[in-house]
């Protein structure tokens, strides 16, 4: 059957356009971030918390389009759950990049103390949250649930990491109490990169409903709709 | 509206012999089996089955020409009159075929009213327009019966308190959509059991087009409904179960909000996303 090329999927394609968009730079102000912190670059952490402006225009512009899509196409199947999945997309996103300034702040604050030690774990952390954001957009443009299936997996060893980090920051607080102030940041830097893997999670549970109607959210494959 | 609730799911087979029967507890109504419809040498509708449950909306969509309303037209013979035309297969109606030998067409169709897609008053009084079928097939003994089962069907045809001031006013005068609930009030007036609709709010404005889908939606308490639409809004928005049909065959036969939001078949998913060439 021939298929018809129409403004809907044109406009269809433009939503697609700028979510990805706003993904690459809700990832590139994670990873700014977190070089910042590590680098103890002040100007490079000032320029994500000052920098959320674009992140959050686009976060209102994608969902504008999403509700002119609705109200004017009425659409359905595939392409109801399309855009039901960028509504969502879009509020992930724009999370992660409220995370990245959160980073920032506290990364700003830990660069005014002696660092507490060499930082190994939460670079890797900042390595994995974005590799699991790229892989869920990439799952989404190519409308791929065994990407998007991985992003979910990938998700334990944030956990495992964070947890790890915790232990030892602990050990360090312990241990000398001037460093409790420096250390909690780095714990809530830690708590922070959870989240956005969190987020990437929700994006490949989104193209997951998006691709085969099915709702995995919750760890329970719930039946298709 | 808001989404049906809970419904039985019906079980639906594969493509060109989709025979979907509902949940064992759903109480049938209509029962199709292996129906197929011929003009002449051509066949309009190819071995369709379908198990149609009481007191449910159930919509059939699908491009121009596809069968849907011809498929309507099977339920009650009313393609009987088109010369050549011919069927094969069973349209059971609570267990009775009709098509079998014997059946009373008049009375079958009394069981099983129609409403058009253009709304086609007699050029009579209101009132008469609601009693005429009451008449004719002499269902009140007196006057007063007669006026009471008069406003019971335009009461239920939500049209009584638009129209009980001038009842004996010519029916031609009224609005399309007031036209349109007088001829629901004149096929209900017979009390039948099932109701098919073809097209029945197309010539409508958005307001009378609401109107009508509020009173589908009132109507299945009593009523088991069949609406052929074009509109596939108006599916989602009034029926409980849709089928879509194609070239002559029924492709797929699902719950409303499924069909909607995650149909099986690619083609009905083509036809929902407008993805048709």
């Amino acid at each position: 059957m021939e298929r018809v090329v129409r403004h809907f999927q044109e406009e269809l394609e433009a939503l697609q356009g700028r979510l990805l968009e706003m993904g690459g730079l809700a990832e590139e102000r994670v990873r700014a971030a977190v070089q910042g912190l590590v680098s103890r670059d002040i100007s490079a952490i000032d320029r994500v918390l000052y920098g959320d402006e674009p992140i959050n225009e686009l976060h209102v512009e994608v969902d504008n389009r999403c509700f002119k899509l609705l109200a004017l196409h009425q659409p359905m199947a595939t392409d109801l759950r399309a855009i039901v999945a960028a509504v969502k997309i879009n509020t992930d996103l724009e999370r992660v990049g409220d995370l990245a300034v959160n980073i920032a702040e506290a990364a700003r604050r830990y660069a005014t103390h002696p660092p507490v030690k060499k930082l190994i774990d939460i670079p890797q952390m900042g390595d994995i949250a974005q590799a699991m954001l790229r892989d869920a957009l990439d799952s989404y443009v190519r409308r791929d649930t065994v990407l998007a299936h991985q992003v979910l997996n990938e998700d334990d060893r944030l956990d495992g990491l964070k947890t790890h980090i915790f232990r030892e920051l602990l050990s360090y607080m312990l241990d000398d109490p001037a460093t409790v102030e420096p250390a909690l940041d780095l714990i809530l830097i830690s708590r922070h990169l959870e989240r956005i893997g969190d987020h990437a999670t929700n994006v490949a549970e989104d193209v997951i409903f998006m691709v085969s109607a099915l709702d995995v959210r919750h760890h329970a494959p719930n039946p298709p709709v | 509206m808001n989404p049906p609730a809970r419904l039985p799911r019906p079980v639906v087979r594969a493509a060109t012999s989709a025979s979907p029967a509902p949940a064992a507890d759903a109480p049938l109504k209509i029962d199709v089996e292996h129906l197929s419809f011929f003009y002449g040498e051509k066949r309009a509708l190819e071995d369709i089955s379908i198990k149609i449950q009481a007191n449910m909306v159930t919509a059939f969509i699908g491009p121009s020409g596809c069968g849907k309303s011809t498929f309507l037209r099977t339920l009650n013979r009313m393609n009987d009159i088109i010369p050549g035309a011919r069927v094969e297969g069973r349209v059971c109606v609570d267990g009775h075929d009709i098509y079998g030998p014997g059946v009373d067409v008049v009375a079958m169709r009394r069981k099983v009213g129609m409403v058009f897609q253009k709304s086609n008053p007699f050029p009579k009084s209101i009132f008469e327009n609601a009693a005429y079928g009451i008449r004719i097939n002499r269902m009140a003994s007196g006057k007063s019966e007669l006026a009471g089962r008069v406003e019971e069907s335009l009461k239920q045809a939500a049209l009584w308190d638009e129209v009980k001031d001038r009842l004996h006013e010519s029916a031609l005068a009224l609005s399309g959509g007031q036209q349109q609930r007088l001829c629901i009030a004149r096929a209900l007036a017979v009390k039948p059991d099932i109701l098919l609709m073809d097209e029945p709010a197309s010539a409508l404005d958005p307001i009378a087009t609401q109107r009508i889908e509020e009173l589908i939606y009132q109507l299945k308490t009593n009523f088991t409904i069949v609406i052929v639409t074009h509109n596939m809004q108006q599916a989602a928005r009034v029926s409980d179960f849709t089928a879509f049909f194609w070239l002559g065959r029924l492709v797929e036969y699902e719950r409303t909000d499924k069909m909607f939001t995650n149909p099986t078949e690619k083609l009905t998913e083509d036809y929902l996303t407008g993805r048709f060439g």
